[in-house]
């Protein structure tokens, strides 16, 4: 199992500490096997931009309600943080926050002179100015690529302001050129949560469950209460106070393990709160496993039975109904790494073929180190292999290329930028922002009424198509669509107990995942 | 701005930025040697701005720790030359980010292989931390000048009646598209051809390589872009005619006209002039039908109209708008605030410009590119009556706070689609009009 450690600054990045990889091309059940025994990643020969770490520290720091951020770096660095501002206004309403207030994100906008001289003293300043304009419960410092190269103190500046200003005052290193999976930014922001604001646990608190999520509606509410539980989502809507309590939960789900995975653990290693031993519930047969994990981690196991009776009993014939009008579609999944393994469950219970999947980035095991996180295995053995199974880390070269030789009835995606490839070429696209939208069994009917509807309504998708620019030349189109990744390979040290358990198993559906198709 | 030179709420981006400048010209692709996150940092400050080759689109050698340390040429090199199978364009502009420009990677020495080539490639040095994107526009088109246009024998000034346009800064203009189309549409009715350089309805590459034919060049800005006029009049002998605002509405547009015109009869164009002023009287008296119209109900409107305006925008848009808002609707404007960063050098004679927007009134004037400080500003003044904000998405929550009328006009900005308006000229005037009063005429419900 990797093991957390909150007593260095920085969080270990996903390459190294899980084994993360962004270039695979093949079949989901061989990306199984191959992450159980031993994943090499691949190079590309061409590339487009990505993102990076930056970004998903921001997201997980701005949205806490009384928190500032500070970008610690020119000022390009923090420009697209606006969104986030824009996210936590008119999300606020879903997640009980009548009153959102405005977002508060700052950059030390450094300079040419600051790359020779340092900028430790310009942010130094910055933080006391934040201190004096916003008076926050705490401070975040997000660190930058030329912050990192020029090799400022940050940890000493944010140390020696903490303890003159008597707040947290939290470094989060997430400079993008440290690590090629973006994702390592959600497990820096929480690193440095974990190590400045969760605080031991005064007492334990039964009735508290950790949501590791987004900004997504509030179903956990509603699905705690027979267990009587509530939410405490963690970090979009939270408060620094609830934050620091997270320590005294009964237990942490997550909604997406590429988000949680790092927090999950440290939860679990750090501060005692154990993580539900299953992946999230998505399609009926993981949901089943989801609420009996969860009621047996509670002690709850018959509320769970009945829940999943009653909910089974008002939600099997709907789902039924929507496979009718979905079985044998052809769908082409993009997302990132769970949460795309997530919409493959969604499409395997819906009755879907998954004709491919472009997936951002793959972690061949999660923090937890726990083979019931798996949900890449689990959608194989639940619902069947994935042919055309690519990790690609938004390459939409590649994606364009695959999309127009697989031509899916539709295509699901999950982050900006992607539908339009979709559309371009006459195929309608799905993109739902909320990730708990097509969670549980209700979710299934809700998302599979959103693509019925997708796919009903392709009269734009069919216009745009006519008149499409495409600047993609001839020659791209007419290849295979990974020419270009068989750059060098990366050997990866698969976990050598986890290698040895798991490949035992030899990437077969083993006990208590469940029988699948 | 404070004293530590942090900035809160961003109304602009870093030198990388100006990567939207190679987006707006038809067909031209970015190439980004950078860290990962630049392009997508970028693309979401300007937000639905990708254009033929822009966001994800763009190729980049996303630098990592390797990079870094070992320095990434040949990486580059690698996504340049797979560029030209993957992608089809006109014209390639490389641009640096930090990453690049602290390990001292030499982007030029490795186009100017491609170029020797044949290849139409450019390469520009735009480290994040080197200016930001209003600097960087001017860095990056006096680069395809220089690297690019320079290159296919056009005589300088050999056509009488051409001029280049430089005007809006694109994407960093939401109004950037229309503006050129209406510029373009007013100097051809003084009798005058204008190389707008980007947007659908500029020539593309083939338009750059005529840069040098021009007889003159305008310049409509406060103070980015300077250093590319002042590049081609030394390059070619282009002088220029310099008008330091968006012109808005029937005053500024005909004053803006009025002085092309005679600037270009000054440097030999041959005009009609008659035919000319003709024009601009058609134009002015089209729009004062408008205006017209519309005084009844600005008198009359007897639930409420906003009587003040605060501006948060780039110094072209504070003064054209604080001018036309006062003598066009008779919306006064208070404290206004510039957040563009403005060079020191340029702010006395800005200063200058809109006292002279009236002899009654003095219209307290901030350069304050740290917005969040601006908006403390506002948020302890009051004045009498109903107040409106003009400015970008950052500022919808100060005008709720404030009770204020909100108009979203500037970046960034989420809550508003920007296509192809325009808020330059006669018609811009009418368009903001248009946008102020209907957004008021939505909160009677």
């Amino acid at each position: 199992m990797p093991k957390t450690n909150l007593a260095y600054p920085s969080v270990q990045i996903r390459e190294t500490r899980i084994n993360s990889i962004t270039g695979y091309q093949g079949t989901a059940r061989g990306l199984v096997s191959a992450s159980q025994c031993g994943l090499r990643d691949k190079s590309r020969g061409f590339s487009q931009c990505v993102g990076c770490a930056t970004s998903k520290a921001a997201c997980m720091t701005v949205l806490i309600q009384d928190a500032a951020v500070i970008s610690h770096g020119p000022v390009g660095c923090s420009s697209c943080l606006h969104e986030f501002a824009f996210t936590y206004r008119v999300n606020a309403c879903l997640r009980d926050v009548p009153n959102p207030t405005q977002r508060r994100i700052f950059s030390t906008n450094l300079t040419e002179r600051d790359t020779v001289y340092g900028g430790a003293a310009k942010l130094a300043a910055a933080v006391r100015e934040v201190k004096e304009r916003v008076n926050p419960n705490a401070i975040f410092v997000l660190t930058t690529c030329a912050a990192g190269i020029i090799g400022d103190d940050t940890e000493n500046v944010c140390d020696e302001a903490e303890e003159e200003l008597g707040i947290p005052v939290v470094a989060i290193y997430c400079e993008g050129f440290r690590s090629t999976v973006w994702t390592t930014g959600f497990d820096a922001a929480y690193h440095g949560i974990a190590r400045k604001l969760i605080k031991p646990a005064r007492e334990h608190r039964p009735d508290v469950i950790n949501v590791i999520n987004f900004w997504g509606s509030d179903i956990f509410k509603e699905w705690f209460a027979p267990f009587g539980a509530r939410p405490n989502y963690i970090t979009p809507y939270a408060t620094v106070a609830a934050l620091e309590r997270s320590s005294e939960a009964a237990a942490t789900v997550q909604a997406c393990s590429t988000l949680g995975s790092y927090l999950g653990a440290v939860l679990e290693q750090d501060f005692g709160v154990p993580e539900i031993p299953a992946a999230p519930p998505y399609g009926v047969a993981q949901t089943d496993r989801w609420f009996r994990a969860l009621g047996k981690l509670l002690g709850k196991e018959d509320t769970a039975e009945a829940l999943i009776a009653e909910k089974k009993d008002k939600y099997l014939p709907k789902i039924a109904e929507v496979r009718g009008k979905l079985k044998g579609k052809r769908a082409y999944v993009t997302a990132g790494a769970a949460h795309g393994h997530a919409l493959l469950d969604v499409l395997g219970e819906l009755g879907m073929e998954a004709v491919g999947a472009a997936v951002f980035h793959h972690d061949p095991f999660y923090d937890s180190g726990r083979a019931e996180n798996d949900q890449l295995a689990q959608r194989v053995c639940d619902y069947g292999d994935v042919p055309n199974f690519n990790i690609c880390n938004k390459q939409e070269f590649e994606l364009v290329n695959a999309l127009n030789k697989l031509r899916p009835d539709v295509l699901l995606a999950r982050h900006g930028g992607m539908t339009l490839w979709g559309a371009k070429l006459g195929i309608p696209a799905l993109l739902i922002g909320d990730e708990h939208y097509s969670m549980g069994y209700e979710g299934l009917v809700n998302y599979g009424g959103r693509l019925i509807e997708a796919i009903e309504n392709d009269e734009f998708v069919k216009n745009l198509e006519k008149h499409a620019v495409n600047p993609y030349t001839k020659w791209w189109l007419a290849q295979d669509p990974y020419t270009f990744l068989q750059g060098t390979e990366r050997r990866l040290r698969a976990e050598r107990r986890l290698r040895t358990e798991r490949c035992q198993q030899g990437g077969q559906c083993a006990g208590g995942l469940g029988a699948g198709g | 701005m404070n004293k530590s030179g942090l900035i809160e709420q961003e109304r602009y981006t870093c030198a990388i930025g100006a990567l939207q400048t190679v987006v707006a010209i038809p067909r031209a692709v970015p190439v980004l040697h950078s860290g990962p996150g630049c392009g997508e940092m970028i693309a979401g400050f300007f937000e639905r701005s990708t254009g033929y080759a822009g966001g994800s689109t763009s190729p980049c050698t996303n630098f990592s720790e390797k990079e870094v340390v070992f320095g990434g040429i040949d990486r580059l090199r690698q996504i340049i030359e797979n560029t030209y199978k993957v992608l089809d364009t006109d014209l390639q502009v490389v641009l640096t980010g930090c990453t690049a420009g602290i390990v001292g990677d030499d982007a030029g020495s490795l186009t100017e292989e491609f170029r020797a080539q044949g290849k139409p490639i450019v390469s520009v040095e735009t480290p994040g931390f080197m200016c930001n994107n209003f600097e960087a526009h001017s860095l990056v088109v006096n680069a395809i000048v220089g690297q690019y246009a320079d290159g296919f024998g056009n005589e300088p000034r050999s056509k009488d009646n051409t001029v280049n346009l430089l005007a809006s800064v694109p994407y960093q203009d939401p109004f950037w598209k229309g503006n050129l189309v209406e510029y373009k549409r007013l100097l051809a009715g003084i009798g005058l051809e204008a190389n707008i350089l980007f947007g659908p309805f500029s020539g593309g590459v083939a338009e750059w390589r005529t840069i040098p034919s021009a007889n003159f060049n305008i310049l409509v800005s406060p103070w980015y872009g300077k250093p590319i006029a002042d590049n081609l009049e030394q390059k070619y002998g282009q002088p220029y005619f310099w008008y330091r605002h968006i012109p808005v509405g029937a005053n500024q547009t005909e004053e803006f006209l009025r002085g092309v015109l005679t600037f270009s009869l000054e440097n030999g164009a041959q005009i009609d002039e008659p035919a000319a002023r003709a024009f601009i009287k058609r134009e002015s008296e089209a729009y004062y039908e408008e205006i017209d119209n519309l005084a009844t109900f600005l008198l009359e409107f007897r639930y409420g109209l906003p009587n003040h305006v605060h501006i948060l925008h780039d110094a072209g848009y504070v003064l054209g708008l604080s001018k036309f808002l006062l003598h066009e609707t008779g919306i006064i404007p208070k404290e206004q605030f510039v957040t563009d960063n403005t060079p020191p050098e340029f702010q006395d004679e800005l200063r200058r410009y809109l006292a002279a927007a009236s002899a009654k009134r003095e219209i307290p004037l901030y350069f304050e590119p740290d917005a969040g400080a601006a908006q403390e500003i506002i948020r302890k003044l009051s004045h009498a009556g109903r107040g409106l904000i003009i400015g970008s998405g950052w500022d919808k929550e100060l005008a709720i706070e404030k009770n204020y009328d909100y108009l979203s006009a500037a970046l960034p900005t989420p809550y508003r689609l920007v296509m192809t308006a325009n808020y330059a000229g006669f018609t811009g005037g009418l368009r903001i009009i248009e946008d102020i009063y209907n957004s008021v005429l939505a909160t009677y419900r």
